[in-house]
């Protein structure tokens, strides 16, 4: 959780601001030689448990263990889940992110306290952000409740559950970034375009979006990463049934308590579609920026 | 691991109101009576200090919470932290070279990971056995029965991992009972499964009968003749990892003592 937490401010500024890159690029080689060893530390930190995993994986049983239907099906059910999460961050996100931005004009107190409230399934347990959507959204849930009496409709134990679960673990993740880059993006442009009459509606799709779409895509790719790692809300909301709840973390957790070799397989499949995410999409993030 | 801290409240209780009864029931030659070479003749043979730290099945955290309070009262300077979780993954963990001084397992299998790698040292005990029992809600909304119940696709049904003992115990019952459980959930513990009954977010479930009796009021139990099909022994071991065996060992012997068992029975388990 540390490291996403960490480079979201910085993704999220570097969102806007492009005077920032080119002077980055011209100091480059003013490293002091002292932050090398920290910088290398932290970089091993990072990289040697994976390292391991990579190590100790059963490589002569690999595609044996690979492709066994459970792990398919857990594979499909992350990535789909993980998209629909994505994408409902993004369509929620992404309006409280300019509600965010544009709340300046507000007493300090209140806007304080609703980006606070934004930020905190960024550092709640993730089960107790489960047990949270339980309370509220279960059988007996304050809206649950409701909604199986009337419509008959149960979330918990449901793929959408799953959704929900992700969506609500990510979507700080995604406000952070988008936030960020609407506070770097330049007014004057809605000035601008508000001058030739364009209405808000217009100016927020055609000007104010186009601006900040680098720092919607680096917050997406964050939102996505993390909604596919999910667990502990995943887990406690949704439970895990196989093909319907059971994701790849939950069947990574359940493999390791009685054939770790699977558990490792299953991490090593997590681990190359979470690099190939964020490698595929690194260079239009960072060209985005640039441009 | 939150039970260190808070233990030393009830302990400070139990030491005021324990300190007469102590005498008493140190004499009975219990398994606590850790031979001392000398000691001066007004203390009794009670030396024991240090941290311990035990890793136990989901199913036992309140007897061993209150075991391990009882423990702590009588040695004040042993300090019992309890891991509790699924055993599989607990032995995983002992395996993998957690530091941890004893292992209380709901299962042989679960016992044998750890036996297999050669982490125990000293033979696993049988200290009880426990048995599978149907979990409702206290209003038993789906108007659950008997195991049949579990086969209704229309009911919110939850069961533990196969992967887990209390899992692998369904799995066991099933079979024998001819039946195929249609379950909405496979929880990754036994306590999480109980949860979901709590929160009334499932019709039913099967848990261990001491499960049910821990939860109180909130949720009913309903007993089935297929569980005699599948009694889970449990097995206590101390651990080479411990660094402190004569501890490991005076907890094993607590675990097994009169006063153990006697708890353990009142929580609902079948003594071996």
């Amino acid at each position: 959780m540390v490291g996403p937490v960490q480079a979201t401010p910085r993704n999220a500024k570097g969102g806007g601001s492009t005077r920032r890159g080119t002077l980055t690029d011209r100091r480059g080689s003013g490293i002091p030689g002292i932050l090398w060893i920290p910088a290398v530390l932290a970089l091993c930190f990072l990289l040697l448990p994976l390292l391991a995993l990579v190590l100790r994986a059963p490589w002569a049983t690999l595609p044996h263990q690979l492709f066994t239907p459970v792990i398919g099906s857990a594979l499909v059910l992350s990535l789909v889940s993980a998209l629909c999460a994505t994408a409902l961050c993004l369509v929620l996100g992404i309006p409280l992110a300019w509600v965010l931005a544009r709340s300046q004009g507000w007493a300090a107190a209140p806007r304080r306290v609703l980006r606070a409230l934004v930020l905190v399934p960024l550092v709640l347990p993730p089960v107790v952000g489960g047990v949270a959507l339980l309370l509220l959204l279960g059988r007996n849930g304050v809206i649950g409740r409701y909604l199986d009496e009337w419509f008959g409709l149960t979330i918990p134990f449901t793929t959408p559950a799953v959704v929900i679960a992700e969506a609500f673990v990510a979507m700080p993740f995604l406000v952070l970034a988008v936030e960020g880059a609407l506070r770097g993006a330049d007014r004057r442009f809605e000035d601008v375009a508000a001058t030739l009459g364009a209405s808000r509606w217009y100016i927020f799709r055609r000007v104010t979006l186009p601006l900040v779409v680098p720092g919607v895509a680096a917050g997406a790719v964050l939102c996505f990463a993390r909604a596919l790692g999910e667990f502990g809300a995943t887990i406690t909301f949704a439970g895990s049934f196989p093909g319907v709840t059971q994701t790849m973390p939950i069947s990574a957790y359940l493999a390791m308590q009685t054939n770790p070799d699977g558990a490792i397989v299953i991490s090593l499949v997590l681990l190359v579609v979470s690099v190939l995410v964020l490698v595929s999409l690194r260079d239009k993030w960072i060209s985005g920026v640039a441009a | 691991m939150k039970t260190s801290r808070l233990a030393l409240v009830p302990a400070i209780a139990i030491i005021a109101l324990g300190l007469v009864a102590c005498s008493t029931s140190y004499s009975g030659g219990g398994p606590l009576k850790i031979a001392v070479s000398s000691p001066p003749p007004t203390k009794k043979a009670e030396v024991l200090s240090g941290t311990l730290v035990v890793d136990a099945a989901a199913s036992l955290t309140e007897t061993f919470q209150k075991l391990g309070d009882e423990f702590h009262a009588k040695n004040p300077g042993v300090t019992v932290t309890f891991n509790f979780g699924g055993s599989s993954g607990l032995a995983a963990q002992i395996v993998s070279g957690a530091p941890v001084d004893v292992f209380a397992s709901a299962s042989p299998a679960t016992m044998k990971t750890v036996t297999d790698a050669a982490a125990t040292s000293a033979d696993p005990v049988i200290f009880v056995k426990n048995r599978l029992e149907i979990a409702v809600p206290a209003d038993n909304p789906g108007h659950i029965t008997g195991l049949k119940d579990f086969t209704d696709p229309a009911k919110k049904i939850a069961l533990c991992a196969p992967e887990v003992p209390c899992g692998a115990a369904a799995v066991t019952v099933f079979k024998n009972a001819g039946l195929t459980a249609a379950p909405d959930t496979l929880e990754q513990d036994v306590k999480a499964a109980l949860t979901k009954v709590q929160l009334g977010e499932v019709d039913a479930a099967l848990v261990y009968r001491t499960d049910v009796k821990a939860a109180g009021d909130k949720v009913k139990g309903i007993p089935f003749p297929e569980s005699s099909t599948a009694i889970n022994d449990y097995l206590i071991a101390p651990l080479k990892a411990s660094s402190n065996q004569k501890l490991a060992a005076a907890f094993v012997a607590w675990i097994l003592s009169s006063n153990g068992q006697k708890v353990l029975s009142a929580a609902g388990f079948d003594l071996p």
